[in-house]
């Protein structure tokens, strides 16, 4: 449908009342259709319930909407029926008649395609009965179950832009940054800085041309939940970001999306271009005197590009390259003038904050962190996804009590936090409530929302060499603590899981780090030892295994590990022979496989094919040393 | 070529800003960008020959050579890489034959690697032929091999 310009508040209310009047279909079923529901099958679900619903001749009474990410990405595809709330997780296109025919025709639910955990028979049909969702409070992920990502008609239904109607209709700039202020709004982007606060110095810089940047760079490795916003609901970053303009006196903005985001890149794009066919984008938006545009930036591609100032650098044309601050972007941003960069979760908190009131939004949280956050909720854990919690709740309640705790059979170890510029936090640290200063006090830092839970298999060795070659590969390069730092500790890191780490590594490492905090330009390069310097508070004793007794306890690093054949154990089946990349296996002479420790790799590939009821590949968690070749006892 | 770069070129006003984008329309249209692309950038937005190549070689999008017509994409990330992400790279590349990052013109397959798609909660994730797949596991990744060098 082409949308009519809408050319005062008068006009967008009465719009917006005439949508929500209008007849719908009783029942709704809605496919989340975000890139992980898509990954998992999600268009061949919707295509299979099309075809069975107008084989029934439900057209009528049923509609089928393609939506967001509703943050149950584990249960990927799934569908939500309203008006009962009915969740069918891991839908396969086979069972669509016969949801069909109970549900749709029947208004039955069926058991069988219900949510139950993998230990119990209870079976949790509707939304509100998941035990994941106990304890969230999803003032934006829930309207991902319903919004249609590509109408704005849909997001009109929803109450959008009223924010925008009711700035419109008589607050002033400096009021809406006293709202934004008293509602204790801080950045999701990582620093944690007050928003209102930011607003107000881009405000004080006066008339001058400035401009507004929404950072959907999101670089952090295992974090997602910038991509789940701007797939899901663009249409309120674009309302948050529009009252931002109006607000610090600003008529154009930018949306810079990271390239490895099509789907976000379209959806953003299709926004924008209704938003502006609405007139709700341009000149004299609502027939008032505040003009306001926006333009979609696709990334290139460069962890570093988020920083800043260097995503500002991005935007003008050149290398993502960070520089000195102060100045700071709200002095001298784009093109040198005063600009204020926000992340997308930010933004998309605004409209809320204006519609609501501060007091309604600072009622949930903590003293000095208000609100809500999402957190990507994924690694070793039983239920990965978003989820969105108020601040406060204890990392114990969010990993246990949201994401189910352990994967069978196994332990928790740690969770990592902000991602290449945070820590891990060992489990006796899970009673810490989830706020900016608690993380930072504890080692690590709240970051953007990456929650990744590592359990008894995960090494820390391992881990922290991963982030450090993380931070290699990104840096710029401009400054030497940066660049050589994260090369040396690469270095040892590597020499450590090789096997051939000395006790004095650790102590380098800790030296490097601290210069590289002290000494580095920009935030990536005095961040990037965070992941080393919580590694040598918490799992110190973990590292000294590895350098001084040749021991890896998660059995990760491969120059600590070995395979061995026990052949008393040994069918012979030399299914291990074939399936050894290596060539590392022979058979003996007396006519069992055995692993050569020279030519052997330590992939494992031998173990993975060993018939489980003989197992008779063991795997030490100890340097081989030529651990008794053939079988242990000789 | 020449045209095709041309009509890019001037769908864009000659500021320094549209350059990055010039890039990203270039290699949709010709999926990788050549010599000539950089030259014509440097002169329309008044950049030095040399400052493209250095903005080029910068950000990983972009790329000096044609690109194959099977790709694999191996996401690297961190929640994938505490699932197993390191071995399904390694088992891609033993079975393509080629290192990731590198092609193998023979079989017509590039094997990447990524930091992160944002499919999280599907780790370990692959992309095969612009097809995202998750929880992809070591022992499927023959199938998915065999599936795709088969295919013409
Ligand atoms: C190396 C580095 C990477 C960053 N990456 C991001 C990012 O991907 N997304 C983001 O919003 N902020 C990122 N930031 C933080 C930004 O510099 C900036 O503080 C933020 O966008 C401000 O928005 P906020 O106040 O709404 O959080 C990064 C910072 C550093 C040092
Ligand atoms: S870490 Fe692999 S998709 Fe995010």
């Amino acid at each position: 449908m082409n949308q009519k310009r809408i050319r005062t508040v008068g006009e967008l209310r009465a719009l917006r009342t005439r949508l929500q009047a209008a007849q719908k279909p009783p029942r709704l079923v809605s496919v989340s259709a975000a890139s992980c529901g898509r990954a998992s099958g999600a268009m061949a679900l919707a295509a299979a319930l099309d075809e069975e619903i107008g084989r029934r001749g439900l057209e009528g009474s049923v509609e089928l909407r393609l939506t967001g990410c509703h943050g149950l990405c584990q249960f990927e595809p799934n569908v939500v029926i309203f008006p009962e709330k009915i969740f069918y997780p891991n839908l396969v296109p086979e069972k669509v008649p016969w949801l069909v025919e109970e549900t749709l025709v029947h208004g039955r639910i069926v058991p069988e395609l219900a949510f139950r955990e993998s230990s119990g028979s209870q079976i949790f049909p509707r939304l509100e009965d998941l035990p994941f969702l106990k304890k969230q409070v999803r003032w934006l992920l829930d309207r991902h179950l319903t919004l249609d990502p590509g109408r704005l008609e849909s997001y009109l239904e929803h109450g959008g832009f009223m924010a925008l109607e009711k700035v419109l209709s008589g607050i002033s700039p400096e009021e809406v940054i006293n709202l934004v202020q008293a509602s204790g709004l801080r950045g999701r982007g990582g620093a944690g800085f007050p928003t209102g606060l930011k607003w107000r110095l881009a405000r004080q810089a006066g008339q001058t041309e400035k401009y507004l940047i929404c950072n959907g760079d999101e670089g952090d490795p295992g974090a997602y939940m910038d991509r789940g916003l701007l797939e899901s609901n663009p249409f309120s970053i674009i309302e948050g970001m529009i009252i931002g303009g109006y607000a610090v006196g600003a008529a154009l903005g930018f949306i810079y999306i990271r390239q490895e985001y099509p789907l976000a890149i379209e959806r953003m794009s299709v926004a924008l271009e209704k938003v502006r066919e609405a007139g709700l984008l341009g000149k004299n938006i609502l027939g008032s005197d505040f003009s306001f545009d926006l333009e979609l930036i696709r990334g290139a591609g460069a962890f570093v590009s988020g920083e800043e100032t260097a995503l500002i650098a991005s935007i003008e044309g050149r290398r993502a390259f960070p520089r000195q601050r102060p100045p700071f972007p709200v002095v001298r941003g784009l093109w040198g003038q005063p600009t204020v960069i926000n992340n997308v979760e930010t933004w998309a908190n605004v409209p809320m904050i204006i519609e609501q009131g501060p007091s309604w939004f600072a009622r949930m949280g903590t003293a000095h962190s208000k609100g809500t956050k999402i957190f990507s909720l994924v690694g070793k854990v039983r239920y990965t996804g978003l989820v969105e919690v108020p601040f406060g709740l204890t990392l114990r309640e969010v990993i246990e009590e949201v994401g189910g705790g352990p994967e069978p059979g196994q332990r928790i170890k740690a969770v990592q936090t902000g991602g290449p510029s945070g820590g891990c936090l060992p489990a006796s640290l899970f009673d810490l409530p989830l706020d900016y200063e608690s993380l930072q006090k504890a080692g690590s830092i709240m970051g953007s929302g990456g929650m990744i839970v590592i359990d008894e298999a995960t090494c820390i060795v391992d881990l922290i060499l991963y982030f450090l070659r993380f931070a290699r590969e990104e840096s710029c390069g401009q400054c030497a603590p940066c660049r050589l730092g994260t090369a040396r500790m690469v270095r040892i890191l590597e020499k450590i899981t090789r096997g051939e780490g000395r006790p004095e590594d650790l102590e380098l490492l800790e030296k490097a780090s601290w210069t590289m905090r002290e000494a580095s330009l920009c935030g990536l390069g005095r961040t990037a030892a965070n992941p080393v310097l919580s590694a040598l508070s918490y799992f110190r004793d973990e590292l000294q295994r590895h350098v001084l007794d040749g021991e890896c306890p998660a059995g990760v690093c491969r120059g600590l590990i070995s395979y061995t054949i026990d052949k008393h154990r040994c069918g012979g089946c030399l299914l291990c022979l074939d399936a050894c990349p290596a060539e590392a296996i022979e058979v003996a002479d007396d006519g069992y496989p055995r692993i050569d420790q020279k030519l052997c790799t330590r992939c494992g590939a031998c173990l993975t094919v060993c018939p489980a009821d003989l197992s008779a590949v063991i795997k030490l968690n100890k340097k081989g040393a030529g651990a008794g070749e053939g079988s242990r006892e000789e | 070529m020449t045209e095709k770069l041309e009509t890019i070129l001037a769908s864009l006003p000659a500021e320094r800003r549209y350059l990055i984008l010039f890039l990203h329309l270039v290699q949709q249209e010709l999926d990788y960008l050549p010599e000539e692309a950089l030259r014509a950038a440097a002169d329309y937005f008044a950049v030095p020959p040399a400052e493209v190549y250095g903005l080029v070689t910068f950000y990983s999008a972009f790329r000096l050579k044609p690109g194959c017509r099977h790709e694999v994409t191996v996401c690297q990330g961190t929640a994938c890489h505490v699932r197993g992400a390191g071995e399904l790279a390694a088992e891609f590349s033993r079975l393509l034959g080629v290192r990731p990052g590198d092609k193998n013109p023979e079989k017509g397959v590039a094997l990447r690697t990524v930091n992160c798609l944002g499919c999280c909660a599907l780790a370990p994730v692959v992309v095969v032929d612009g097809e995202y797949q998750g929880r992809v596991q070591v022992s499927k990744v023959p199938e998915i091999v065999k599936k795709l060098t088969g295919k013409k």
